[in-house]
Parts: C-alpha cells; sequence; structure tokens
C-alpha cells in the first residue's frame, strides 16, 4: 500500500512542487493550507508522513508539532518541518517540540525525496 | 607679690644691711665692758654720734639710689618687655622691642627681636606656600573642569547619596533632552550640584551598580566598574558606565606603590560616564532587520524558485505542468528583484561603510580644501555655485588629501593654474565638483589617478583616491564640459542632514568659568542631621523671585515670570538657572508693565502656569527657598496648590527678615538698599532671574554677619526671622 503524505504549507508555489515530487514516487498525497487544516486533516486521515511547513496562518508549524506528538493516537506519524529560518535554535525548538527531520529552505528536492523515503523506512 | 611691694622688702633689707652690723657691734660691746668703759666710750663716740648717723643717711640713701636704679632698669625693664613680647606674639606681629637699657636687657632685647623675625619669616613661608599649594589645587580644579567641559562625553560626579558634585555641558544637554519639559526647565530640574541622580536613575540600579563595583574592589585585580542600559526619559536608551571615586588614603603618598596598594581603599563617590544610544540602537535594529529581509526573507522564495526549477528537469513533466512550474519560477524571481530593489533603497543608509565619518557643513569642507591648495600647491582657487545649507557626511582628512592630491596632478601634469569648486546637492546626495579649464585627460590617465596611493608635496598615503572615495561610500567620475572647454572631476558624497546648532543661550549664561563641579559635596552625608539642623553655609538653596500682575492674588492676580537660581556651598550657580515666562490668562494692566518690563506680547504662546510649576516644583525640589520679601512670592505660589497639586513645603528663608535682623536700625529693607549695604553691584534687576541672582548674592553675604550674631542653622535663622518687627506684616 503507497504510504500517505500530507502537506502542509500556505504558499502555493511550492506546494505545486512537492505534490508533483511526491506523487511521482507513488505516494498517496493530500494538502493542507494552514495549521488548523493541517491538524484537522492528520487526525481524520493519519497520514504516514506530515511536510510541515513552520510558518502558516491560524497555527504555526511548531504548534501542529506539539499537538500531534501530544496525541498518543498519532504516534505514528512522522513529522518532517521545513523552515525558512535559518537559525540553529529554531532548528533545535523543532527538534525538541518533536519534528523527526528538520530541512532548511531552499533544500535540494532529491535530497528531500531520499530523507522523506528514510523516514518512512524507520516507521 | 608685685614689684612695688619686693622693692620695699629691698630698701629695708639694705636699712638692716646698713645699720645692724654697728648698732650689734655696739650693743655688744657696751655689754662687754665695765662700767668706767661705759661711761669712757658715751664721752668718746656721744658727741660724734651725729656724724655717724649722718653718713650711714647718705650711705643709705646712696644705696636706695642704686638699688631703685637697678629695679628700674631690670625688674621694671624685663616687665616691659614681656609686655611687648607680649604684644609681638599676637596683637601686632610687626612689632619689635625697643632696645635700651643696660646692656645685657638690651642683648635679650636683640635675641627677642631676632626670634620673632625668624618666626615672621617661617610664618610667611609657611602662608606662602599654603597660598602656593591651593592655588596649584585651584588651578587643576579648572583644568579638570575646562577638561570635562570639552570632553563630547556626558560624565557626572556623585557622592555616595547620589548627590551630584560634578557634570559637564555635555550631560546637561543629555539631561535636556531626557527632560518631560525640556522648554520650561531645560533639564535644570534634573541636572544640578547638588541634585540627586535618583531623579533620572532608578536608585535601585544605581544600587546595584554599586554593590557590583565593591564586590569587584574586594575582590581586587582589574578596573573595578559596572555598565547598564537604561531608559531615560521620552524613550531614550542610555548606556551607562559607573567607576568608583576611591579615597585617596593617607599612607600611600610616600611609603610606595605595595604599601599603598595593601590599604584598602574606601569608595566616597561614583562616576558615571553616560551614553545615549538610542540612535545607535536603532541603526542596529534597522540593519539587523535589513539582513534578515535579505535572508530569511528570501529562502522561501528561493526553495520555491529551487525546488519548481529541479521539477522541469524531470522529462516526464507534461506541458500544464511545465507551463505552471516555469510560472513559478518567473513570479518568484520577479518578486525577489523587487524585494531586493526595496530593500536597498530602503536601508541605504545602513548599507553604507562603517568608517566613522563626521557630519560637516558642505562649504566649510570647500573653504578648507580652498586654503590648502592654495597654500601648498600655490594654485589659486575660485568659487561657482555653492550651496549653503548642504551637509555632508566625510572623513575631512583623507577627502582633503584627495582633493589636495588631484589638484597637484592637474597643475603638475596639466599644467592647470586655477581650479574651481562647485556644490550642489541632489537628494541623498551632494555633489562636489573640481573644475579647470584646458584639455580633458583619457579615461586610463583617470583610472592611474584614481588607483595609485596618494603622494604630492611631500605628502604621502597609503590610500589611493579610490579607497578614499569607496570609504565615503562615494563614487568619482570625469565629465567634460566640450563648449566651455572645462572639465571636472565630479565626487559625490552621501549627505548628512543639517546638524541642529548648538542652542547658544546655552553658552550665553555661561561668563567666565561655570561651576560645574563642587568638590566639597564629598564631605556631605545627608543621614546625619535634618535640615533644621544643619548649617546655613552647607544647604542647598533655590533663590527664586516672581513678577506678578498685581499685588493682590486672592483678587485674581497672576504670575507672569519666575526666575530663579541655586546656591550650593555658598556659592552662586549661575548658569543652574530657570526662568520661564507665564501666560496669565488675564490682561497686564499697563501701569504694571513698567514695573516689570513685561510687554503682553511677550506672554503669547508662553505656558500656562499649570505646565511651569511643575517644572519650578523639580527644580526647587530638596532645597531651602529663599525670596526676598518671601511670604508675597509664598502666597501666590500657596493659591495654586489646590489647582496644580504641587505643594511647596520645604523651608523658606527671607532675606527681607534676614536684613531685618541683622541692621534692625535701618530704614529700609528694600533689596537695592540691602544690596548697596552690602556693597553689592547690581546688574539686570527687575528681571525675575535678575532679582533672584541679586537676593542670591545678598543672602551669600549674609551668611557671615548672620553667623557674627550666633546664628548658624537653618533653625536659627527661622527663630530670628520670626522674631523680628518685619514679620508681623501680613499678605
Amino acid at each position: 500500500m503507497a504510504s500517505k503524505i500530507l502537506i502542509a504549507d500556505d504558499e502555493q508555489n511550492i506546494v505545486i512542487s512537492l505534490e508533483f515530487l511526491m506523487k511521482r514516487e507513488g505516494f498517496d498525497v493530500s494538502i493542507a493550507q494552514d495549521g488548523q487544516e493541517a491538524v484537522e486533516k492528520i487526525r481524520a486521515e493519519k497520514p504516514d508522513l506530515v511536510l510541515l511547513d513552520v510558518m502558516m496562518p491560524k497555527k504555526s508549524g511548531f504548534e501542529v508539532c506539539q499537538e500531534v506528538k501530544a496525541d498518543p493516537a498519532l504516534q505514528s506519524v512522522r513529522i518532517l518541518m521545513l523552515t525558512a529560518k535559518g537559525r540553529d535554535t529554531e532548528v533545535a525548538k523543532g527538534l525538541a517540540l518533536g519534528a523527526d527531520a528538520y530541512m532548511t529552505k531552499p533544500f535540494s528536492t532529491r535530497e528531500l525525496v531520499e530523507r522523506v523515503r528514510s523516514m518512512l523506512a524507520e516507521g | 607679690m608685685n614689684a612695688r611691694t619686693r622693692f620695699a622688702i629691698a630698701v629695708v633689707v639694705l636699712g638692716l644691711l646698713m645699720t645692724g652690723p654697728f648698732v650689734l657691734t655696739a650693743i655688744l660691746v657696751w655689754l662687754s665692758a665695765g662700767p668706767n668703759e661705759q661711761q669712757l666710750l658715751a664721752q668718746l663716740i656721744g658727741p660724734r654720734l651725729p656724724l655717724g648717723t649722718l653718713m650711714t643717711v647718705m650711705g643709705f640713701a646712696i644705696g636706695v639710689a642704686v638699688v631703685r636704679n637697678l629695679f628700674r632698669q631690670y625688674v621694671k625693664g624685663l616687665l616691659r618687655m614681656a609686655e611687648q613680647q607680649h604684644l609681638m606674639l599676637g596683637a601686632n606681629r610687626g612689632f619689635r622691642i625697643e632696645e635700651k637699657g643696660p646692656p645685657e636687657v638690651r642683648a635679650l632685647a636683640r635675641t627677642a627681636n631676632a626670634l620673632a623675625q625668624q618666626r615672621d619669616e617661617l610664618l610667611q613661608d609657611v602662608e606662602a606656600q599654603i597660598a602656593r599649594a591651593k592655588r596649584s589645587v585651584e588651578e587643576e580644579k579648572n583644568r579638570l573642569a575646562a577638561l570635562m567641559a570639552e570632553l563630547t562625553q556626558s560624565v557626572v560626579v556623585c557622592n555616595l547619596d547620589g548627590r551630584i558634585l560634578l557634570y559637564n555641558s555635555r550631560a546637561r544637554q543629555q539631561f535636556r533632552a531626557m527632560s518631560d519639559a525640556p522648554q520650561v526647565a531645560g533639564g535644570g530640574e534634573l541636572i544640578g550640584l547638588g541634585r540627586s541622580i535618583y531623579a533620572v536613575f532608578d536608585r535601585n540600579l544605581i544600587a546595584h551598580a554599586l554593590e557590583t563595583i565593591q564586590h569587584r574592589l574586594r575582590r581586587g585585580g582589574g578596573q573595578a566598574v559596572a555598565n547598564f542600559v537604561t531608559t531615560g526619559g521620552a524613550g531614550q536608551l542610555l548606556r551607562v558606565q559607573m567607576s568608583p571615586v576611591l579615597a585617596g588614603s593617607a599612607g600611600d603618598t610616600g611609603g610606595g606603590g605595595v604599601a599603598g596598594d595593601e590599604v584598602e581603599r574606601t569608595m566616597t563617590g561614583f562616576i558615571l560616564m553616560l551614553d545615549n544610544i538610542t540612535r545607535n540602537f536603532e541603526n542596529e535594529s534597522r540593519r539587523d532587520q535589513m539582513l534578515h529581509t535579505l535572508t530569511e526573507g528570501n529562502r522561501a522564495a528561493l526553495a520555491n524558485v529551487r525546488a519548481a526549477a529541479e521539477m522541469l528537469e524531470f522529462p516526464d513533466l507534461d506541458e500544464e505542468l511545465r507551463k505552471r512550474f516555469r510560472g513559478v519560477i518567473r513570479d518568484e524571481v520577479q518578486a525577489m528583484s523587487e524585494r531586493l530593489d526595496a530593500t536597498a533603497t530602503e536601508f541605504a543608509d545602513a548599507l553604507k561603510a562603517r568608517w566613522p565619518l563626521e557630519e560637516m557643513l558642505g562649504t566649510d569642507l570647500v573653504a578648507a580644501a580652498q586654503r590648502r591648495i592654495e597654500a601648498r600647491l600655490k594654485v589659486p582657487t575660485k568659487l561657482e555655485e555653492i550651496d549653503e545649507t548642504l551637509w555632508v557626511k566625510v572623513d575631512s582628512f583623507s577627502l582633503l588629501q584627495a582633493l589636495l592630491y588631484l589638484a597637484s596632478r592637474l597643475s603638475d601634469e596639466f599644467e592647470v593654474r586655477e581650479v574651481r569648486f562647485r556644490l550642489s546637492g541632489a537628494g541623498r546626495l551632494v555633489h562636489l565638483d573640481l573644475i579647470w579649464s584646458g584639455q580633458a585627460m583619457s579615461t586610463e590617465t583617470v583610472m592611474s589617478w584614481e588607483l595609485e596611493a596618494m603622494s604630492f608635496a611631500g605628502e604621502s598615503s597609503p590610500l589611493s583616491v579610490r579607497d578614499v572615495i569607496e570609504r565615503h561610500g562615494g563614487e568619482m567620475w570625469l565629465e567634460r564640459e566640450k563648449v566651455r572647454h572645462r572639465a571636472f572631476f565630479r565626487i559625490v558624497l552621501p549627505a548628512a542632514n543639517p546638524q541642529e546648532q548648538l542652542d547658544p543661550s546655552l553658552f550665553k549664561k555661561v561668563e567666565g568659568r561655570p561651576e560645574y563641579y563642587d568638590f566639597d559635596l564629598f564631605k556631605w552625608s545627608e543621614k546625619s542631621r535634618a535640615l533644621d539642623d544643619r548649617l546655613l553655609t552647607e544647604l542647598t538653596y533655590t533663590v527664586f523671585d516672581t513678577e506678578t500682575t498685581g499685588l493682590n492674588p486672592s483678587q485674581g492676580d497672576e504670575i507672569i515670570q519666575i526666575g530663579a537660581t541655586r546656591v550650593v556651598n555658598g556659592k552662586l550657580l549661575r548658569q543652574e538657572s530657570f526662568e520661564q515666562l507665564v501666560d496669565p490668562r488675564r490682561r497686564l494692566t499697563p501701569e504694571s508693565i513698567p514695573i516689570h518690563g513685561i510687554q503682553p506680547e511677550m506672554l503669547v504662546g508662553q505656558p500656562t502656569i499649570d505646565k511651569v510649576l511643575p517644572a519650578f516644583h523639580a527644580f526647587a525640589a530638596d532645597t531651602v527657598l529663599i525670596a526676598h520679601n518671601a511670604a508675597f512670592d509664598m502666597r501666590f505660589l500657596q493659591l495654586k496648590e489646590k489647582q496644580t497639586g504641587l505643594v511647596f513645603d520645604q523651608p523658606v528663608l527671607d532675606t527681607l527678615l534676614l536684613s531685618a535682623v541683622l541692621h534692625p536700625n535701618q530704614e529700609s529693607h528694600r533689596l537695592d538698599a540691602i544690596a548697596e549695604r552690602l556693597n553689592l553691584t547690581i546688574v539686570g534687576r527687575h528681571t525675575a532671574l535678575g532679582d533672584a541672582i541679586v537676593t542670591a548674592e545678598v543672602f551669600i553675604k549674609m551668611i557671615p554677619l548672620l553667623a557674627e550674631k550666633g546664628i548658624r542653622t537653618l533653625r536659627e535663622a527661622r527663630e530670628a526671622a520670626e522674631k523680628s518687627y518685619y514679620a508681623r506684616i501680613k499678605y
């Protein structure tokens, strides 16, 4: 069965690329436009992995991450945070709040795919 | 036993000595002789007895004369000399003993005179030394004050109670910026000798810094300083460095360094160096903001572009998607370009080089360049259009070098006989043109001039013209004016905002040496005594005067001017003054105008009393109020208490009453009369500040006169004044 991936980002211009990329890898892709929608979709769809942007309207990626990790029912959901903030302190915060991996924008799409694959394999 | 008794005794003893042996011998002879012999003796001596008696009386008279003479010369003479010596000892140091009498007495007088001479010389020497030492201390103090005044950094020195005992004019300006009522009090309510620094800084902040320093002092080694940043009034951000003022320990002057270091030194006060970093801070945060926009702000956009570009490389892309990815790239890159442009414009100032540039009036720069070129190169210069309002931000030394260097090469290589300057503004830039007539050089020549290290007229610099221009964040190029057969170098420099000219009134008030320090305040200790028992000489006073619309505050007369000055440690601080016109919100009566000299139009736009009184209240805080006929002025202040909520409850002294205490029999106690009596020359009377200053001078003269009458403390002065006749008059 194909792994389910949720892309949570409010920027259409990156979502197009990510959606294409993930579908091309054969994953089952759904999309959330803001933090609130992301939480709802995670609860409803229980994706295997979330590509989670930090800067989103309504709820930030940090909040979403915290909520998901606090819910025992969602233990199996892997989170890969994507952020436009390059500071070490923010990377540390994301990982501390339970993100499984962290990538700083701009990233190489090839590396992203590799990272997603390895995370799914671990899980 | 006095001299007279002793003389009498001496005479009696002389008489006994002259007659005693004879009488005794006669009695013994008489007793040992038989009756016949006795008769014979009587016959023999009897007729000759008068002769013997006569001889004895004569001898006695001569003896008395000799004794009297000796007595007069030695005893009386010495007594007189003793008195004269006493005179020399005290009342009349210049007096010398008259040398008369016998040689022994004269010798004694000579020695005493010599001793007195020696003493006088020593005393004079000591006095001269003291005067010299005083002078040098005074000179040092003045030098220090002058130095402080010139410092561009604000310095405030306080004693441990937080009382200000020294500040410089820069600090005054800074406090002015922090004042909540800058127009009215000019920061004078915040800074002033004897004022508390806690009016400006949080007491806990200072206490904490002091603790830090004391801790470091105890630990020893290194510099014991403390730093903190605090917000002053009006949103100012101040960086403060505190360093201790240590008591010079007595032992370490002669004992050498090692002994001196071991003595634990106590802190008697502290120095605050203030830096207003509001502007730096704004600059810094703007720079941060710019960096942030340029880095983080572009990350997301770059991610979008990169992802889209990488997608385009997949061969299995259908045309629709390909189009969309291209669209993403185009839109994002366009948006990034726009953002970059916007940032570059917005932060243009912050992007400029960090070389310390000073702001300078453009015409000053040109004038300096003219002087240099004419003096050093002997090339005449002229001015063309010069915009005199322009300010530039330059490193004037290197820029003048560059101008001189360019002119020298023009003169050497192109035989240019005259150069001209032109200065014009172009938005945020200033164009400085160096113009000459004649042929223009090739672009290669210009390049080589720009890039070679500058050397001319015996001066050389490691910098090139290009370095200098870059240092200014500027540009330079060659332009030709073909029609006029001229060419010019155009140097583009960053413009600076016209600087506020320093307020000349700040300097005008300070005549002679400013009293910006008073080290006697070190000796103050506030907690030791209540105000009432403090000596008049060591109190801080606010001496003030008001001009009013009339004499009856209860019938609606109002204050139209308040003037005040300060007296600290018996010194008048002229430049710590307060002067403010007040809009009385009522018409001035024509008959009052000659008295106060204030025309109605002078009061237009002045603050009203409810704005001025708070500033004056702060100015007078923690001081004793003094006014001439204080009851009158106080009445005006008291009638405003309800309206403003400000109570002037500090002790008040009245120079009129004090004058009545000093000279109860004089007819007039008007200020003029008192000033004349005390030998004061009066200038600038009948303005509130002028009268306040005269009142202050009068009061200072009164302090020693009061002390002669046993009035030394504030309490004594108040009680004496209350008893005087004039105190009974009521307003």
